[in-house]
């Protein structure tokens, strides 16, 4: 399988701020890749450097065998991208939008009407609307059209799914899967960890360094220690507790239910014991899987104290 | 959570021209709840939040927020909640003390009072050292806390949450949510409204809007359960496609 990204010890500062520290990683074709972090990561500067939009002080990358600096002519005709905050003119209909944008790339829309179908079809009827009349989940469909509208080799999606309701999203996921057919390769960004698992391999990227580069699954697998669910119906009592006990390693909030380990990786009845002292009731313990969210929570606190 | 009621709706309607975007809403929230309030894009919570904090007035029903009736009192509706969204809550050109100083001006707190909650507020949040730095100088984990706290400085009965958690690392993420936890126990009602349904998990009850009308509202373990489902995700898909999409 060909490599479509290879990134070797990238980096980039703006004035003192280290936005992007050493990243290296590679992308196979026809995959969806997704950069999973918080705001403030470095996930929109790495993707303007993908993009040839802004040039790395350090390292090296090539796309599809060509150099992102010596190569962004050639680049910019083969990838498309969709960036976080502005990709629509909103002053433009639905239509006019996705005209000017295959205009821009010498091409017609009828030509690559295809690709655009599925997605397309959606936004179509309303296609004499203003872009900045349209609603947060058809925005994003009339970006993604006009991100793919020059059939490119290579997505390039910048948080494409923030501020969309759960079942747009759902569906915009739906949208990528189908567009593996066209052999075109999807690197996408997100700041949610439950849409890890809608890539083939997800990178944790955290303070501008990527912590972990692996299969959604994988990843979840890097989390070795045993890890329980805890709940009782007195959220912040239960939290302080657990935070108290000489037997905790680590307790964080997740949903209804409180994530811990132990140091001895079990626990045994001084542990109930003592959370009857502290005045905690109707507690209930599992055993639970970990997930993407748990092993990044733990990566990031090996990264801090190393 | 106790059983007092800090919000009282009753056959809310709300019309604009010949759209209805609030369609005979019913319920209630309680004293120290966490309460999620989730739809999809175009449901009408916006509207619902509007008229939840005294900023528009319903059409039609009746409305009780923090003892004070919607369509008569907004005013005294106002003053007795907070407000915090992930996008802005303070300014970024002034410092940290005086972001607090500007709120507790605006709730109509006294200087000395101000004064004292400024201090406790950044002891709380080991932020001694911050007080006189820019907003925009401080990281984003920073600022979603602080903007939290100056959202319950003048001690509000509800407290209104726009994404709170949205875009902010896993660890700062439980942070916050911890201190929400802690509010809601000293007996401030949370409301939150979210895109995100795994901030939904944490709610005590959540409801979920469909065209505008409430369409599910039960703890997520119940309606998780109700619909055979893993995750408040799973259930809001299942509920919130609107049949014409």
């Amino acid at each position: 399988m060909q490599e479509v990204i290879k990134s070797a010890g990238i980096g980039k500062k703006f004035g003192e701020t280290q936005a992007l520290k050493n990243i290296t990683f590679g992308v196979d074709e026809g995959e969806i890749f997704g950069f999973i972090g918080p705001d403030g990561a470095g996930k929109t500067t790495l993707f303007r450097i993908i993009t040839t939009l802004l040039l790395p002080d350090e390292g090296e990358m090539t796309i599809m065998g060509l150099d992102c600096i010596r190569g962004y002519k050639e680049l910019r005709r083969i990838i498309g991208y969709m960036p976080g905050r502005f990709s629509l003119y909103m002053d433009l209909s639905v239509e006019e939008n996705l005209n000017f944008y295959a205009t821009v790339f010498g091409t017609t829309v009828r030509e690559n009407y295809d690709l655009i179908r599925d997605i397309y079809s959606h936004i179509e009827p309303f296609k004499k609307r203003l872009a900045g009349n349209l609603s947060g989940g058809m925005k994003q469909k009339l970006a993604l059209s006009c991100a793919l509208i020059h059939k490119p080799k290579l997505l390039v999606l910048d948080e494409p799914t923030t501020g969309v309701d759960a079942v747009s999203r759902s569906e915009f996921w739906d949208m990528l899967k189908k567009l593996r057919k066209y052999d075109i390769t999807i690197v996408v960004s997100t700041p949610y960890m439950d849409e890890a698992m809608r890539c083939d391999r997800v990178a944790l990227i955290q303070e501008g360094q990527v912590l972990s580069v692996d299969e959604p699954g994988k990843i979840r697998e890097g989390f070795t220690r045993k890890l329980y669910t805890v709940k009782a119906p007195e959220k912040y009592k239960l939290i302080q507790a657990l935070r108290d006990y000489p037997g905790t390693n680590t307790a964080y909030p997740f949903g209804d239910s409180v994530h811990v380990t132990f140091k001895t990786d079990g626990f045994d009845d001084t542990l109930s014991e003592y959370l009857q002292r502290m005045g905690v009731s109707g507690v209930t313990i599992e055993e639970t899987r970990a997930g993407i969210e748990d092993r990044f929570l733990e990566l990031m606190k090996k990264n801090a104290n190393p | 959570m106790t059983n007092n009621k800090v919000i009282t709706v009753r056959n809310l309607v709300k019309k604009f021209g010949n759209f209805t975007a609030n369609d005979n809403l019913s319920f209630e929230v309680y004293e120290g709840e966490i309460f999620g309030f989730l739809g999809a894009n175009g449901a009408g919570k916006t509207t619902a939040i509007r008229i939840l904090s005294g900023l528009s007035g319903p059409t039609s029903g009746e409305v009780v927020v923090a003892g004070f009736n919607a369509k008569k009192q907004p005013e005294q509706i106002k003053k007795n909640i907070g407000y915090m969204c992930q996008k802005f809550s303070l300014y970024e050109d002034l410092t940290v003390k005086e972001n607090i100083m500007l709120y507790g001006g605006i709730y109509g707190m006294r200087k000395k009072l101000i004064r004292e909650r400024t201090d406790t507020l950044l002891a709380k949040l080991n932020f001694e050292e911050y007080g006189d730095r820019l907003i925009s100088d401080l990281p984003l984990g920073l600022k979603q806390k602080l903007a939290f706290s100056v959202a319950v400085l003048h001690e509000p009965k509800i407290v209104f949450l726009d994404e709170p958690t949205g875009g902010v690392d896993p660890i700062t993420r439980r942070q916050f949510w911890e201190m929400i936890y802690e509010t809601a126990a000293r007996g401030i009602t949370v409301f939150v409204t979210t895109h995100y349904m795994d901030e939904a998990e944490y709610c005590d009850r959540i409801s979920i809007m469909n065209e505008g009308r409430i369409v599910a509202l039960d703890t997520p373990a119940e309606l998780k359960r109700q619909y055979a489902a893993d995750s408040v995700e799973e259930v809001f898909i299942k509920i919130a496609r609107p049949a014409n999409n």
